[in-house]
């Protein structure tokens, strides 16, 4: 069947069996290899992506189940090539043998989506369907605590100064926003463009 | 892994999806959220062929509050009854049973539907629905049938689901004024395990005496039971603490666990009766009136 959804801000057109796994369909047709299967029956989290912004275990999501939803893989977290707060917060220890780190980087981030300053109770739980078989959660928890600080730390850093534009002229914040319409609207043309090549 | 042999149908309304269940006959099987479907596939635990996808219905994820029930659509997802204001005000304990079970990512995708329709007898959700008096609303080719939860399950992985026969909505009724619910729980991990004992407790007190009460217990038997001697105990009594450890004790007599990998059953007797005593006191705290 043919299955139409968004993966990583881009739109894609996929013709797959419909009962095939997520994972298999992102790894093995879209070749987006960054998830990982890890347990296959739902119980580890290597491979948990979000679809329409929920974490969810892809070895356990049906292909059909992704028609017009909106799917973000951990190759979806860095922008132009940058590396998230969190990817950069999980390199200084955070990420150990590296096979639930995908999955671990993906449930951090629907945590942090929500939650932008999230207590160590509260980030254990969001990852309590992710393990880790070096067994060491200490760092990546410490990891997400840290990108949830730096993201607070510029979200901060940009507050006042955005507030100083508004006040001072009217024009400074009226254009800040159009230019993030268009980079966003800017974004399917280039992913179209980058379709087109591949094809 | 590949699943490719399987054809995918996609019924309209209720009544196409219960005809195309039974016209298929057991190779098929209803498609919700995937989450025990989709490891059973993949190691071909059964003749599965077709897969009917209950998506394609309309309404079957709502979840509505009226004047005497809380429906709740077999295609919630466990995430989505969790979060539920209605639940939060009709039972909370059905909230916190649910986010006391597996992680973010099932719950996401896992339905109360499937929670009831897998049949485990280790499920969380069935135990409070039982004790708070839940019924089950099945659609089948012949027409609906509604029954207690209780009689809903008939063994491990079995209920009384006929061929094309599926389960619409779970109905809650609206709880007594005073009256309160616990579901206790015991795993051996916090997340991501299954209960090795879970007890649901529903009171309804009436100027200091107990008016309703229900227990009901999960893996302690092959499906969720409902310990009817409880509520004779408990019912016309006042809410104090020796009430309390005759009915844990009549609900550690009646449980019929096993032993395996988690516990023995000597030691799932004794959590039965620590878990309904802890349950009873929450349930009564809750009801308004403290435990003496």
């Amino acid at each position: 069947m043919k299955i139409r959804c968004r993966v990583n801000g881009v739109s894609r057109e996929v013709e797959t069996p419909p009962m095939v796994r997520l994972l298999d369909m992102l790894r093995e047709t879209l070749r987006l290899t960054g998830t990982k299967e890890g347990c296959g029956e739902g119980e580890c989290g290597a491979c948990t992506v979000l679809l329409n912004g929920q974490p969810v275990n892809s070895c356990l999501v049906p292909a059909c189940h992704a028609e017009g939803a909106s799917i973000v893989t951990v190759e979806g977290l860095s922008k132009r090539g940058k590396l998230s707060p969190l990817q950069e917060a999980f390199l200084h220890g955070g990420a150990q043998c590296g096979i639930c780190t995908p999955g671990m980087l993906m449930a951090a981030q629907a945590l942090l989506q929500e939650n932008g300053a999230p207590k160590e109770a509260v980030i254990r739980e969001a990852l309590a369907g992710n393990l880790c078989r070096c067994t060491g959660y200490v760092k990546i928890v410490e990891a997400v605590r840290e990108a949830a600080k730096v993201t607070r730390a510029a979200a901060a850093a940009k507050k006042p100064a955005r507030k100083k534009k508004a006040a001072g002229k009217e024009k400074a914040g009226g254009k800040q926003k159009p230019a993030m319409k268009k980079a966003a609207r800017k974004k399917p043309a280039t992913s179209r463009g980058k379709r087109a090549r591949r094809a | 892994m590949e699943i490719c042999d399987f054809a995918l149908h996609r019924p309209a309304s209720l009544a196409e999806a219960c005809e195309m269940g039974r016209m298929l006959g057991p190779g098929a099987r209803f498609l919700a959220g995937g989450t025990e479907l989709l490891p059973d596939l993949k190691q071909r635990r059964d003749v599965t062929r077709h897969l009917v996808d209950l998506r394609s219905v309309p309404g079957l994820r709502d979840i509505r509050l009226d004047s005497s029930y809380l429906h709740i659509g077999c295609l919630a997802t466990l995430s989505e009854v969790a979060e539920s204001s209605d639940v939060h005000k009709t039972l909370p304990a059905l909230s916190e049973a649910i986010l006391s079970m597996a992680a973010y990512q099932i719950r996401n995708r896992g339905t109360l539907g499937g929670n009831f329709c897998g049949g485990v007898p280790s499920a969380d959700t069935p135990p409070i629905c039982i004790a708070a008096g839940a019924q089950v609303r099945l659609a089948g080719v012949d027409g609906e049938r509604t029954l207690p939860a209780e009689q809903f399950f008939l063994g491990p992985r079995k209920t009384v689901l006929d061929p094309g026969e599926l389960l619409a909505e779970v109905l809650i009724p609206v709880q007594p004024a005073r009256s309160g619910s616990s579901y206790q729980r015991f795993a051996l991990r916090r997340a991501t395990a299954l209960a090795v004992v879970g007890v649901a407790a529903r009171v309804a007190l009436e100027k200091g005496r107990i008016t309703q009460a229900r227990v009901a217990m999960s893996a302690v038997a092959p499906v969720p039971m409902l310990a009817a001697e409880c509520s004779g105990i408990l019912e016309g009594q006042s809410p104090v603490e020796e009430v309390f450890e005759r009915a844990a004790k009549a609900a550690a007599l009646a449980s019929r666990a096993i032993s395996d990998l988690r516990g023995s059953a000597g030691y799932r007797r004794d959590l039965v009766r620590v878990l309904t005593l802890r349950a009873l006191r929450e349930a009564a705290a809750r009801a308004g009136t403290r435990p003496a």
